[in-house]
């Protein structure tokens, strides 16, 4: 096991060290991020809605989109002079290397998430300050399935021409568990209620996590190997 | 050290045959040079060696298993925002070198390549000539008991070229077994402790090289190919 967090760490760290050096992903998320809760903010008519009501549903929509850029780049940087082709020669087991994708997007997607969320706190003006840690578990535990099954549907599609737009259309019906607990929970907390009447809604999602990480874990192989 | 035994391979639901009952057998210090024009399955054969596809049939066996390939292909494998000693790194780890380790055989790897004055150069800022060196580093970097190179004088310079074939003859002196893929009789011979032609996925003749010359086995070849129904375009360095 420790062999396998090993590789996974290096594999992760250098995903980490290309996009911090070229920043195409992280930057386009960012700004998508900054731009879908402008439009939102400024779109919104807050006597017909109330803010509370929509906040949560705008948060995990712009979360997801700008998750799923992201999530795109991470296979398709092992394209270039065919990296991938030496990675599945080496002795790094697959396993290993679909972790080492999926701890680079979490950090990725959560990096975004750190920047989008006090943006959505300042645009939409919503009480986060009494619900923070939870909120941010709440995000962590969503994050971690549909980063899951994004990492592992980036591999299924980066030899395919349409690569982006595939990753969309496979990924988003298996992302509707996972948002709609997540929608569910984040209301909950914005409107002051208690985590324990969430109770359901955070198993859905840890059962969610734990079954696609798993999954994930163990299909991996097959959408790489030739 | 390296064992091949009836390997089949087809694309295409078996329409394209690539492999078709290739054997062979490799000791340490030994190097097999496979000659075949485009199209005769050479890196498809290369590919089941390392283990990147699994063939239809047959059975691969490497001594060491996969750490103990080195595998050049088509492409460097390298990554272009990283710099040359990043790029050793990293693969130095996947293949288990100790940390300790890593950084002397980096850099001891670049001097033997002649890529030591660019080790800080992002890989995108080089010359083809240059990523073929380091694409040659890195898949000497853990000291592979196995090599694979598929065509590995692609972008060389005639200087660079002659210092590979001078750090392969080493390799083969310190007992490292070397499968050598061209469809250029005049690169790959000199190198050759076995040869084999290779058309339509099968060893038309596979031979120790013996006392024979480049010309000779350049000739061979072109007959070889001729017999099978043409298509080598004259041998030497031709039907790419």
């Amino acid at each position: 096991m420790a062999d396998l967090l090993r590789q996974a760490w290096t594999v992760a760290r250098k995903d980490l060290v290309l996009e911090f050096r070229t920043r195409t992903a992280i930057v386009s998320a960012l700004v998508f991020t900054a731009l879908v809760l402008t439009v939102f903010n400024f779109g919104r008519d807050p006597t017909a809605v109330p803010t509370i009501d929509l906040a949560p549903t705008i948060l995990w929509v712009t979360f997801t989109f700008a998750a799923m850029l992201t999530l795109n780049r991470a296979f398709q940087l092992e394209l270039e002079n065919q990296a991938l082709e030496g990675l599945l020669v080496s002795p790094l087991n697959r396993t290993s290397l679909y972790w080492g994708k999926l701890i680079a997007n979490l950090m990725f997607v959560a990096l975004v998430e750190s920047v989008g969320l006090p943006l959505f706190v300042l645009f939409f003006d919503v009480p986060v300050g009494r619900v923070l840690l939870p909120l941010v578990g709440v995000i962590a535990l969503a994050t971690l399935g549909f980063v899951a099954v994004g990492t592992l549907f980036s591999a299924l599609v980066m030899r395919t021409r349409f690569a982006e737009l595939l990753l969309v259309v496979l990924l988003l019906p298996f992302l509707v568990p996972p948002l709609i607990g997540a929608v569910q929970v984040t209301a909950l907390l914005l409107g002051g209620r208690p985590l324990s009447e969430a109770a359901g809604w955070l198993r859905l999602l840890a059962a969610y996590d734990i079954g696609f990480v798993s999954l994930a874990s163990l299909l991996f192989r097959f959408t790489v190997d030739e | 050290m390296l064992s091949a035994e009836g390997l089949r391979h087809a694309f295409r639901g078996g329409r394209v045959v690539a492999l078709d009952d290739v054997s062979f057998s490799l000791a340490a210090g030994q190097t097999l040079t496979i000659f075949g024009p485009n199209g005769a399955g050479k890196t498809t054969l290369l590919k089941v060696l390392a283990g990147l596809i699994r063939p239809d049939a047959g059975r691969v066996t490497v001594a060491g298993g996969r750490g103990a390939i080195g595998w050049i292909g088509h492409h460097s494998h390298l990554y272009g925002h990283l710099t040359v000693r990043e790029n050793l790194l990293f693969w130095a780890s996947l293949y288990g070198v100790p940390p300790s380790a890593r950084g002397v055989n980096a850099a001891a790897t670049m001097r033997r390549v002649g890529v030591a004055d660019w080790a800080n150069q992002p890989v995108w800022s080089l010359s083809r000539g240059l990523v073929q060196r380091a694409a040659i580093a890195r898949a000497l970097i853990h000291d592979p008991r196995v090599l694979l190179l598929d065509e590995p004088f692609t972008g060389l310079d005639l200087k660079a070229a002659a210092a590979l074939r001078a750090l392969l003859g080493e390799l083969r002196g310190a007992g490292r077994s070397v499968v050598l893929a061209t469809h250029n009789v005049d690169e790959g011979v000199e190198l050759a402790s076995v040869v084999a032609f290779q058309r339509r996925g099968r060893f038309v003749q596979l031979a120790p090289r013996g006392g024979r010359s480049a010309a000779q086995i350049a000739e061979q070849y072109r007959r070889a190919m001729a017999e099978e129904g043409g298509g080598a375009g004259g041998g030497r360095g031709v039907d790419g």
